[in-house]
């Protein structure tokens, strides 16, 4: 690709500041301080302003410096009110945030109307105006994103335990205090570093979104890092290139909504915590289970009432079934045709009758409900009137291998505590699995 | 590694080779020594003027109503919060210097327990004392944590992640961290708070384990039913201590009466009940 | 009207509307939630001026209450969801929608006649300029109009639903039990919040706005413990935080609103470390002060023999000692001599105790683990009060010290919680 020196210094310098943001955003993102980082961007403001002040240069490094002392001080700030009075954490980053960035505009303003004062160089490092990125300054944040990283690896396993179990940390003699400011130093420079590329109100973001984002994707806080930061550098590359191609698209902004995309897309997709795979989980269960209880119900239409073998040649009538559970009939003849439609049921009209196979997946579900009712009978010697309910539930979470456990530890039970039939299971094709709509479709 | 061979936590303590490592404390030795301890938060005392002295190798509770500062004696114990008067002593010296003596088990609800972690991770901590600051844990100490997990009862779930253990199983996982600490002094807040009745035997196991080994387990304890069952000594708290010692002699209804003023004749006669089927049975555990 | 006050009273109405909603989120523990909705509203504002065409007030009011209630659902939304914490939610939704903003002022920049300066940090001075056209006539400057209104909304809310928003705020189950709709008022509130942002929005600005709805609720909150005092100190604090502003800025020649949001800080400072009640001056005295009295009557205890497990070496272990201590640690302090009790009444006529034998400073130096200057100050002001002598490198406790401990100091004694607890 064909890209500007501009565009390229542009692209190494989001590409860092999303590597070193989205690796200290995991930890201040476990330790539930995601907003301190926010609190720390906006207070560095006055603090380049009296750098300005006291050297009266624009060069990076003074006001960088000037930036960094500024942040620490909201940083300490923030802890000091939290710790030693009675406002909450909450309201105390809301005040360092907006009092310093206040105090910031004030000296901004008062430079800018100074006779030496020309403010453009301190309101890009602020309001975030990546093109003017040069190559200085890019060589400046690697060296200090690479003094970061190297930092996060030598102290990886403190900084985890610290966000971790922080009071564990200190019976092991942890010294937790200086670990903990080191974390506010480092979070300082990145907040500081990134200023310039994406200002003052989205830094926040820089640090967050990439490591909520990768948070939803892994178990394992390394592997956490190392998404987050991949999703930060990613978006920022993605961020820049799309600035560069378009006109009149600011930088910061398009990486955050990179970012915010990925996260998006993360919340919804990510193949365990995804919230997609949660609502089909949930789904399939609630469909399992009131497919289960169809069958369950046929089944005990055709039992003999003695507790002798049962006939279930007789079709039932759809109304018959209509009443117990709320079913409507519309939903009856959906759970229906679908039951038919795996050759559990045949439909003639709105009559049903269980196929032979259908009578063994039925059989199944009432044998998992009965011998739960025995276990709780027999164990937690309940009342018979009482372990209906909890059979209910149980029987659609009951796994084959466990109803064959409790069997096996139950005696093999033939009657249940209302004496009624437990069927044997297993001796009909198809088995314990039929109820599953997904696992009894025959292979075409 | 099986346990038929010998316990995992004395094969910790021959690869930890500790240089103050001294051969197991006597039963008569003190473990725990505090004076005049007193500890206020704000302006509110939360321990008034406590004096124990703790025996080593046997299994303590510490029992009190809420809020009578029994988490608060662990802490100070741990050296976590900084006393108004008063010191204390694990093992005859400071808490700084005895640290690689002492485990630790906070409440179980004191974590996040969504934090992205495995379970082996979490047991592996309980060895960074002995790994040092600023290194990596080796391919030893994970091997010494996975036996640890293995002692609680729960090696298939070493690579768990913790948000998906149950209560119970989270529990034995703060109790394996303890264990790779091979410590000889376990403090443990409420280690029965929450969990199924199989973990709490396992537990209980695990605990007369510990104390036959040498080993001293101070709890803070909850249940006023199973403290005589389960404990051998115990300390009775509510903002003072209100007595301490063996519990056949000191677990009885008239100090719980005044530990927790009259509003436990219930679980009081219980405690009485267990006390005496306790002697029925003629021994103390 | 002069353009003077019509700056004072627009900073003023500003003021005020935000402090009375913004106790509401300070209370709550919500405050991040205003700070996320301030900058959240941008595009609404920008959607509004590109729908219309112009920046008329009622279209941005809607955009902009819009976009602060979808910021609120979509915090809770992550939130219930259970895959972010509350923070992370607060934090990934608001750089979202603002950067949505920011982005649509850029493309459409031709369009929306916004500063993207302005937007953050606002300017309040041109408010006298900008005029409120009907047809031909105008009706003064609209900014005044806006916050004015806003005020209004929010006073009429704040009356009309004080018990709904002081049971929902300080007990949200019990409001839910009592039929009072959390939820409803929630939102509702929120939607004040929106409406006030948007008006302050373009006076003071996104960050500024935070400042106004939080800092002065913060600092009446410092100052007084109930929710009436609390508005009005708000919105009295407000007010003089927008006046002294204005005042700092003229003086400095520099941005009114950022001078506005250092004066509330200043104001916060001053009563963080001054309140009488809350105040860090006030606390950290009156925690030392009963912190030393507990000290203190350790210390008097113990020299009256009767504290609890009085030992010097280590107690036999294994036996159930009660709390009736055994004196096997006093017997290294020398008594007093029978004969000699002459000799011990010193000039003042002050008579050791009776049964309060002597002890080592050192021992007790070392029992409650305080360093030598420590002891020397606690016993300086225990002598002074009369209840200790010095003697001998001994400490004795007095007779007047017996009765601190046995008769009016009893009652504190046997209920240390009593008295401890600050409250008279």
């Amino acid at each position: 690709m064909d890209l500007s020196f501009t565009a390229r210094n542009v692209l190494a310098g989001a590409a860092i500041l999303g590597t070193v943001g989205g690796v200290l955003g995991c930890f201040t993102l476990l330790r539930r301080q995601s907003l301190l980082g926010d609190a720390l961007a906006h207070a560095a403001l006055p603090g380049v302003c009296l750098a300005f002040l006291l050297t009266g240069s624009k060069e990076p490094l003074p006001l960088f410096a000037g930036a960094l002392v500024a942040g620490l001080a909201g940083s300490f700030a923030v802890l000091a009110t939290v710790r030693w009075s009675r406002i909450k954490e909450d309201s105390a980053i809301g005040i360092v945030l907006s009092v310093f960035f206040g105090v910031g505009i004030v000296l901004l303003t008062h430079i800018q109307k100074l006779p030496a004062g020309n403010q453009s160089g301190l309101d890009r490092f602020l309001f975030g105006q990546a093109a003017t990125l040069v190559e200085r300054d890019v060589q400046l944040m690697a060296i200090v994103a690479t003094v970061v990283l190297v930092l996060v690896v030598l102290a990886w396993k403190e900084l985890g335990i610290l966000a971790f179990d922080r009071e564990f940390a200190a019976s092991l003699g942890l010294p937790v205090r200086r670990v903990e400011a080191l974390l506010t130093v480092l979070l300082v420079t990145v907040v500081v570093l990134g200023l310039q590329t994406v200002g003052v109100v989205l830094i926040v973001a820089t640090l967050v979104t990439p490591a909520a984002a990768a948070r939803q994707w892994t178990e394992r806080l390394g592997t956490m890092v190392v998404i987050s930061a991949a999703i930060g550098a990613g978006s920022g590359v993605v961020g820049a290139l799309a600035s560069a191609s378009i006109p009149r698209l600011p930088t910061g902004p398009v990486i955050v909504l990179v970012a915010s995309a990925m996260l998006v897309v993360s919340l919804l997709a990510a193949p365990e915590r995804g919230l997609l795979q949660a609502w089909r989980r949930e789904r399939h269960a609630s469909r399992t289970i009131r497919r289960e209880n169809l069958l369950k119900d046929l089944y005990r239409a055709g039992e003999s009432p003695g507790g002798g073998a049962g006939r279930w040649e007789a079709p039932v009538a759809v109304h018959e079934l209509m009443g117990e559970r709320g079913r409507g009939p519309g939903e009856l003849a959906r759970l229906a045709r679908g039951l038919a439609g795996d050759g559990l049921l045949d439909r003639s009209g709105d009559r049903l009758r269980l196929t032979p196979r259908g009578v063994a997946a039925a059989g199944d579900v009432v044998r998992r409900h009965r011998l739960w009712e025995v276990y709780l009978s027999r164990r937690l010697e309940l009342a018979a009137d009482h372990l209906h309910r909890d059979a209910e539930a149980m029987e659609h979470a009951l796994t084959p291998e466990a109803a064959a456990e409790l069997d096996r530890m139950l005696g093999h039970p033939r009657f249940d505590p209302h004496g009624q039939p437990i069927p044997r299971g297993g001796e009909e094709p198809g088995g314990a699995d039929a109820a599953d709509p997904d696992s009894s479709r025959p292979a075409p | 590694m099986s346990s038929a061979t010998g316990s995992p936590v004395e094969a910790a303590t021959a690869a930890a080779a500790e240089p103050e490592s001294e051969p197991a404390p006597r039963r008569d030795e003190v473990a725990i020594e505090v004076h005049d301890l007193t500890v206020a938060y704000r302006t509110q005392p939360v321990l008034w003027d406590v004096d124990l002295a703790l025996p080593a190798g046997h299994l303590i509770a510490i029992v009190g109503p809420n809020g009578a500062g029994k988490s608060t004696l662990l802490k100070a114990i741990l050296g976590l919060v900084k006393p108004l008067t008063g010191w204390v002593e694990v093992f005859g010296r400071p808490y700084r210097e005895r640290r690689s003596w002492v485990g630790y088990v906070p409440q179980r609800e004191s974590v996040d327990w969504d934090f992205p972690t495995s379970a082996l991770d979490v047991v592996t901590m309980g060895l960074y004392g002995r790994v040092g600051w600023l290194r990596r844990p080796r391919r030893e100490h994970r091997e010494t944590a996975r036996e640890c997990l293995e002692k609680v009862g729960i090696p298939h779930l070493a690579e768990r992640q913790i948000s998906q253990l149950s209560g119970g199983q989270q529990q034995r996982v703060f109790l394996a961290r303890a264990l790779a600490q091979d410590a000889r002094l376990y403090l443990m807040d409420e280690p029965f708070a929450g969990v199924d009745a199989t973990t709490e035997r396992a537990i209980l196991a695990l605990l007369e384990e510990l104390r036959d080994t040498g080993r001293t387990v101070v709890a803070v304890h909850h249940d006023l039913q199973t403290v005589a069952e389960y404990f051998d000594h115990v300390v009775l708290l509510n903002l003072r201590k209100v007595a301490d010692g063996p519990v056949t002699t000191t677990f009885t209804s008239e100090n719980l009466q005044r530990t927790y003023g009259g509003k436990l004749t219930v679980l009081t006669q219980a405690a009485e009940t267990l006390l005496a089927q306790r002697a029925a049975r003629g021994g103390n555990g | 009207m002069s353009p003077t006050l019509v700056i004072l009273l627009t900073g003023s109405a500003v003021a005020a509307s935000c402090a009375l909603v913004g106790s509401f989120l300070v209370l709550r523990r919500m405050a991040l939630l205003g700070d996320a909705i301030s900058h959240a509203v941008l595009p609404g504002i920008v959607l509004a001026f590109l729908f219309t065409g112009g920046r008329s007030a009622l279209p941005m009011v809607l955009g902009a209450g819009a976009l602060g209630l979808a910021t609120v659902f979509l915090v809770e939304l992550f939130n219930r969801s259970r895959r972010l914490k509350e923070d992370a939610s607060i934090g990934v939704v608001f750089p979202a929608l603002f950067s949505f903003g920011v982005l649509l002022i850029s493309r459409r920049a031709s369009q929306v006649d916004l500063d993207l300066d302005c937007v953050l940090y606002g300017e309040i001075a041109y408010a006298p300029w900008d005029l409120l056209l009907v047809g031909a006539a105008s009706l003064g400057p609209k900014a005044l109009w806006v916050n004015g209104a806003t005020l209004a909304v929010n006073l009429l809310l704040v009356i009309l639903l004080y018990k709904e928003l002081k049971v929902t705020t300080f007990d949200p189950e019990l409001a839910a039990a009592l039929g009072f709709a959390p939820v409803l008022v929630h939102y509702l509130l929120m939607g004040a919040v929106s409406v006030t942002v948007v008006g302050a929005f373009e006076s003071v600005g996104a960050i500024l706005v935070v400042a106004m709805l939080v800092v002065p609720p913060a600092t009446a909150h410092l100052l007084t413990e109930r929710l009436g005092p609390m508005l009005v100190l708000a919105v009295a604090l407000g007010v003089a935080s927008a006046l002294g502003g204005y005042a700092v800025a003229r003086w400095l020649d520099a941005s009114i609103a950022g001078a506005m949001a250092a004066v509330a800080g200043a104001l916060f400072v001053a009563a963080l470390v001054a309140s009488p009640r809350h105040g860090l001056a006030a606390r950290a005295l009156t925690q030392h002060r009963l912190r030393e009295r507990i000290a203190a009557q350790i210390l008097l205890l113990h020299l009256s023999g009767e504290a609890p497990g009085q030992v010097v070496g280590r107690p036999g272990v294994g036996e159930g000692t009660g709390p009736a201590g055994t004196e096997a640690g006093l017997a290294e302090a020398p008594r007093p001599e029978a004969g000699s009790a002459a000799a011990t009444r010193d000039a003042s006529g002050r008579v050791p105790a009776p049964g309060a034998p002597p002890l080592p400073a050192e021992t007790v130096r070392r029992r409650f683990g305080w360093s030598e200057p420590r002891l020397r100050r606690m016993v300086g002001r225990l002598a002074r009060q009369g209840l200790v002598e010095r003697r001998n490198g001994h400490l004795v406790l007095t007779a007047a010290g017996a009765a601190a401990v046995e008769g009016a100091g009893t009652a504190q004694l046997a209920h240390p919680l009593a008295a401890a607890t600050p409250r008279a």
